[in-house]
């Protein structure tokens, strides 16, 4: 029976040096880990966040809301917006590298793509700006703000690249909104969206495309 | 008009018809013209530019890239060991203009599958190139080179290019050659030996 008891003992001091250096060493570890993960972000939406144009249009991420960073990604782990390659990127990661993730591309200022067509930038500014109230769309600038910086959840649209707007305006309700969950954050951009024309759509996602 | 006349002003006619119809011939040849000898490169990447050896498809191959990699072979920012081997001498006189010909040429040619991968692995080739590997940092390949491998813009297309010589870029880079080629340097590194022979398997036979 004392030999029982001491054996449990041994054991437990062992556990308990085991896990403490685990810690320690996760501790290190967390710190590369993190800086690996923020590499793979930057392979494909910039190397400071600035977005990417490859086949498809990787958004850009810097400067962007930390709630609706974090909004986007909790949507495509729970496949509430739909897209293959964010929801494998997406349910890897644990609740405190999401949090993490989201201040650092936020804190990242780069000088937008650009890249847009430059045509119809001005009515894109007049939409932007006023609204087209005779079409029932709002002003952007309404809850975008007027330098298109976002707050909380309602995202920055600064610099954002022009094809991203444009597939996002054009599709909104494809890919955003789905598997039947009411009140989803998506669901305030049907109507406008639903609106826009496609003429109307370019000027402003090249309008944005331009802005710091 | 004489008989004399009349038969020696139907010989020059002739010959002058002649004259035109060879000169007509030379450049017409197929893949030679005047001002564009394409001979110096399929010399080495195949009569029809599908590839030969250590040398790559440039057939079928994206407009934009061609022209990027000529001009990187000019700077020497592509130092691959081929590269410095062949290209940097092939390239060392090439002015902007032909290497503009010389892409709208090679990308206008029909391309084949090279289909030289190993077929094991294909299926898990074509796992990675579509979801990459999000727990060892393994971007997706297709939202930048497209579901069939077509490329983008400056992007080239990888679909049905020889396993050994997509192998060999992903190693390369990995190694720290053509550092300039963001972000691909960055992609290869976080690729394990496998997962380039899984990958540059199933890229050989994606049409």
């Amino acid at each position: 029976m004392k030999v029982a008891c001491l054996r449990l003992a041994l054991l437990a001091a062992v556990l308990a040096l085991a896990s403490a250096t685990a810690g320690r060493a996760q501790e290190q570890g967390g710190r590369q880990a993190f800086e690996a993960k923020v590499v793979y972000c930057k392979t494909c939406h910039g190397l400071s966040g600035e977005g990417y144009r490859g086949y498809y249009p990787m958004p850009r991420l810097a400067g962007q809301q930390p709630k609706y960073l974090e909004n986007q990604l909790r949507a495509f782990i729970e496949r509430r917006r739909v897209n293959p390659v964010m929801f494998n990127v997406a349910h890897v990661l644990t609740p405190a590298t999401l949090a993490a993730l989201t201040a650092h591309f936020h804190n990242l200022n780069p000088p937008p793509l650009g890249g847009a067509p430059r045509d119809n930038v001005g009515l894109g500014r007049t939409i932007y700006e006023q609204g087209l109230p005779e079409a029932n769309i709002a002003a952007c600038s309404a809850c975008h703000g007027p330098e298109a910086k976002g707050h909380e959840e309602i995202p920055r649209l600064a610099g954002q690249l022009y094809p991203y707007t444009v597939k996002s305006l054009t599709y909104w309700g494809r890919e955003r909104g789905q598997g039947g969950v009411r009140d989803d954050t998506s669901a305030i951009m049907v109507v406008t969206t639903h609106n826009l024309d496609a003429a109307q759509i370019s000027a402003l996602a090249a309008y944005l495309a331009f802005l710091k | 008009m004489n008989a004399h006349t009349a038969r020696s002003r139907i010989m020059k006619r002739t010959s002058a018809i002649v004259a035109v119809a060879v000169i007509a011939a030379l450049a017409a040849t197929p893949g030679q013209t005047q001002e564009l000898p394409v001979r110096n490169c399929t010399w080495c990447h195949g009569p029809s530019a599908q590839g030969s050896g250590a040398a790559p498809r440039i057939a079928g191959q994206r407009e934009q890239y061609l022209v990027s990699q000529l001009h990187a072979f000019h700077d020497r920012s592509r130092d691959n060991p081929a590269s410095k081997q062949y290209m940097w001498g092939a390239t060392a006189r090439l002015s902007p203009e032909m290497a503009r010909d010389f892409a709208l040429y090679f990308s206008s040619l029909p391309a084949e599958a090279a289909e030289d991968g190993d077929t094991g692995l294909a299926a898990l080739g074509k796992v990675i190139y579509e979801q990459g590997v999000p727990d060892a940092n393994v971007v997706s390949c297709i939202v930048c080179h497209g579901p069939r491998g077509e490329g983008f813009e400056a992007i080239p297309r990888l679909g049905g290019m020889s396993h050994g010589y997509l192998k060999s870029r992903l190693e390369q880079w990995g190694q720290g050659y053509h550092a300039s080629a963001r972000p691909m340097p960055l992609v290869a590194r976080t690729l394990s030996a496998d997962e380039i022979e899984a990958l540059a398997s199933y890229l050989s036979f994606l049409k």
